[in-house]
């Protein structure tokens, strides 16, 4: 760990000491420090799960903390609510966008405090005015009427960071805003913060885009796994350095075994599109062929298409075009239950959303997806569907006192494995899983990876989505890249190199901006 | 069925370190069954003599039929607002077909069918109204509170519409068409205990045995629990949706057979308000209105609550009006209780996290 690197009197707002986080099933946060000094760009920087949003929603008021202290000036605060943090001058642009996409632009802008004629009529000409005007900062012609449902994704992240600027603010948090920006918006964003932070602005910063963060960060602290792991000023540092910080060493890179390639191709995805709603393509014409015994970790950024290319091979996606056929099986026009019973099962994303029952037990979670399994007559054959409970709960190493506990009761790691489980119960010839080792310990990660390559060993296709560079290459036998739903590249383990991949990740982002044109 | 069968139910789950507190909390509908039997057994006189409890226990397996299908209904996520709606209109098919028969006008001929037929063309006819509801949730996209509001008023606009808003008085039959024995249904007993409640049984029985044994069971539970999850675990969530309301449909139908049944007459206004009643068995048996939670046998003791409840307090000569008000707190205050034990139960998971 860097020894502190500035002096604790430079100008420090906010500062929150010793901040703990617990949830129902993870501890996202363990006692970190972290301070916000006055007309910089503190950038915070961390993989996914790492708890970079945790933090941020807790310094912004939307999330209270179990356990540490904030101090504003000094003076210890305590943020009951999102409002209550704006009023001591924070604001915050979240990762999801937190807008109303049934009210207009300049609705949205003013939700949290309208301007009022008499104390109850809403001045709507003046909303409008201030609108354009913040609009026009922005450099984007947005008519302030228009609803937000309507525009692009990129026009809402404007809308975001208007809406922000807004409000008087001290110290503005930016949670990834220019995953959803061109290059061009990227620069104008940039002048904004060049021009707020000579205001004397706290800038609080986060993005996965290592070039963009040497270029306007003017300090970084680096959390791992909910800890604090490094502090630094940014022009000390390099990205090796902070690659190095943000994955830790790379010993688990070099104990990985061979590649044990099969035999033929166990799926064959040919010219696979997705349109998007707002125009271009979220998978965009894609072909890719994955061989049986084979680890494909899928690379890219947020946003690069890898999540919807799995939901188009497992069928949430009826839109899709082209084909992608499993062992000489055509996929494309079967219902999911159909795709699931011909040998494919997708690990989700996010498994609160998308993964878990979460009123149901953890037995029943995990015989969802194969309940034709058990089936004796119309019932299900309860002790044989126990057993096979017991068997992946012994295989997978899952914790828990009992399988009739409630899934939410687990911890993220536990979950994530429930999750497999379920996948890997409807015995599956090709497994995919999109970002498996997302928010979970690293205990949970080495034995989540560690099972993947032993089901490849027996033979199944394996191919999993991660924008974590230590994890594509320490577990993959083969790496693909996608940027803007394109395949940006394809390479061998051995030829695989980070600056390798990071280029690739980024230049089909280009090509993703021109598009959204 | 006993011991096995509760095992994969999605029941108020057992912590791993229970409270005293939180095992009351569970336990709390079958707390309050017994509490109100006590208490009517001390102060209402006569409310244990067997004519009492064999009335009472027709009076509640209406709204329990009613409440079994909502219970379905509610498990996904979704209600079923027609179900009173339903229950007249199948009394007036019933009535109709019995008294009127079907003109077959291209043969000139008065059809008279056989009471089992009559039976299962009313069960079909609440089928074909649930039919309607679950392909306007699901394939039309209309939230279930709208489109079963709209059911509610199409049934019972249909239910008047029959006879013109008159009632079907003695039903019957006449032995020369052979379709009499219609009462049975409402009136008869097998070895002293009513038909109804034996209906009641199998029919509890057999739903208790789909949701917690059956893959559609599990899968009901699954696509209101996370509808996302289970579309993606290979759930076919809109068919899921379908059957359930046809399922409700068909419950509330054979409600309304019992309830012509026992008056010997159909008439078109019969089950006003009984949608409200079986919503209200449902959540005091513990089903959440979010979806993914609940049980048949929870339902069933919940419907008992309300009926022991009603009867009782008549019993004692309360009035009308005060019966409403009580009810209207025991609905509350389960709800609240449930929302109690959500939060106890959060909290222990989060200090067993953190110890």
């Amino acid at each position: 760990m860097t020894a502190e690197a500035m002096p604790a009197s430079d100008g420090i707002v906010l500062r929150a000491e010793r901040i703990g986080k617990v949830y129902p099933g993870t501890t996202a946060l363990h006692a970190v420090d972290f301070a916000v000094r006055r007309g910089v760009v503190n950038v915070l920087l961390g993989e996914n799960g790492a708890g970079k949003s945790t933090l941020m929603k807790i310094l912004a008021g939307a999330e209270q903390p179990s356990s540490g202290r904030l101090f504003l000036d000094g003076r210890e605060v305590a943020f009951a609510s999102v409002n209550d943090a704006a009023a001591h001058g924070i604001g915050i642009i979240f990762q999801e966008m937190n807008l109303c996409p049934n009210l207009s632009v300049a609705e949205n802008i003013f939700l949290g405090q309208p301007a009022l004629r008499l104390g109850i009529d809403i001045d709507a000409a003046r909303h409008a005015a201030e609108t354009r005007a913040l609009l026009r900062r922005l450099e984007h012609d947005i008519d302030p009427h228009t609803l937000v449902g309507d525009l692009r994704i990129a026009q809402q992240q404007i809308v975001e960071i208007a809406k922000a600027l807004a409000r008087d603010v001290r110290i503005l948090i930016m949670d990834e805003p220019t995953s959803a920006l061109s290059a061009t918006e990227v620069e104008i964003l940039f002048r904004v913060i060049g021009e707020l932070t000579a205001e004397g602005v706290a800038i609080v910063y986060i993005s996965h885009r290592l070039e963009e963060l040497v270029r306007i960060g003017d300090t970084v602290t680096v959390l791992r796994d909910g800890r604090l792991q490094a502090r630094a000023e940014m022009r000390d540092v390099d990205i090796p350095w902070l690659i190095a910080q943000m994955v830790g060493t790379m010993a688990e890179a070099a104990a990985h075994p061979p590649p044990s390639l099969g035999a033929g191709g166990l799926l064959r995805i040919s010219e696979v599109s997705l349109a998007n709603p707002h125009g271009g393509f979220l998978v965009d014409h894609v072909s890719l062929d994955v061989a049986a015994g084979e680890v494909v970790g899928l690379y890219g950024l947020l946003g690069a298409g890898r999540s919807e290319l799995f939901e188009v091979l497992i069928g949430a996606q009826p839109d899709a075009t082209g084909s992608a056929q499993l062992a000489g099986q055509e996929l494309f026009g079967l219902p999911i239950a159909t795709r699931i019973r011909a040998g494919i099962a997708l690990v989700p994303e996010d498994r609160q959303r998308e993964g878990l029952v979460q009123t149901l037990s953890v037995a029943v979670n995990l015989t969802l997806a194969s309940l034709w399994q058990f089936l004796r007559g119309i019932a299900i054959d309860v002790t044989e569907e126990r057993r096979a409970v017991a068997r992946m709960i012994r295989d997978l190493l899952i914790k828990v006192s009992s399988p009739d506990v409630e899934v939410t009761a687990l911890s993220g790691g536990n979950q994530q494995k429930v999750v497999i489980g379920k996948a890997l119960l409807t015995r599956p010839k090709l497994l995919l899983l999109d970002e498996p080792g997302r928010g979970i310990d690293v205990g949970a990660k080495a034995e989540v990876f560690g099972t993947m390559r032993a089901l490849a060993r027996e033979g199944l296709g394996v191919m999993f989505a991660t924008s974590d560079l230590k994890e594509v290459m320490a577990v993959a036998d083969r790496i693909v890249v996608m940027a803007g739903g394109r395949i940006s590249g394809d390479f061998a383990r051995a030829e695989a190199t980070e600056e390798r991949l990071v280029a690739a990740a980024n230049l089909g982002g280009a090509a993703a901006a021109g598009g959204m044109r | 069925m006993s011991g096995g069968a509760q095992i994969p139910i999605a029941s108020p789950s057992r912590p791993r370190r229970t409270s005293p507190l939180l095992l009351l909390l569970s336990l709390r509908t079958l707390i309050a069954l017994f509490v109100v039997f006590a208490f009517f057994s001390a102060t209402a006189p006569n409310f244990l003599a067997l004519e009492t409890l064999v009335l009472l226990a027709k009076h509640v397996s209406i709204n329990a039929f009613l409440a079994i299908g909502m219970t379905f209904v509610v498990i996904t996520g979704g209600i079923d607002l027609s179900v009173g709606s339903i229950v007249g209109l199948a009394g007036m098919i019933a009535g109709a077909l019995i008294d009127r028969g079907l003109p077959l006008a291209f043969w000139h001929v008065t059809l008279f069918p056989d009471v089992p037929v009559v039976i299962l063309a009313v069960i079909a006819a609440g089928v074909l109204v649930g039919a309607i509801n679950g392909l306007l949730v699901t394939w039309l996209s209309v939230a279930p509170f709208i489109a079963t509001l709209g059911t509610l008023y199409i049934a019972r606009g249909a239910a008047l519409l029959i006879s013109g808003g008159e009632t079907f008085p003695n039903l019957v039959g006449r032995p020369q068409f052979h379709n009499t024995g219609f009462p049975i249904l409402g009136a008869g007993t097998v070895l002293g205990v009513p038909v109804s409640v034996i209906a009641l049984a199998v029919a509890g029985a057999i739903a208790a045995y789909l949701a917690a044994r059956t893959p559609f069971g599990r899968r009901v539970y699954a696509v209101g629990g996370n509808e996302r999850a289970a579309l993606l675990s290979g759930v076919p969530v809109n068919r899921i949706k379908f059957i359930v309301y046809m399922i409700s449909g068909a419950c509330a139908a054979f409600a309304g057979l019992i309830v012509a049944s026992e008056l010997v007459a159909a008439h078109p206004a019969s089950g006003e308000t009984f949608e409200l009643n079986a919503i209200a068995a449902t959540v005091l048996g513990g089903t959440s209105l979010a979806g993914g939670r609940g049980t048949i046998w929870g339902t069933i003791i919940g419907a008992f609550v309300i009926g022991i409840l009603g009867d009782g307090l008549v019993m004692l000569g309360v009035s009308s009006f005060w019966q409403m008000v009580i009810k209207g707190v025991v609905i509350i205050a389960a709800v609240v209780l449930d929302q109690l034990q959500r939060r106890l139960q959060r909290r222990m998971a989060i200090q067993a996290q953190a110890g």
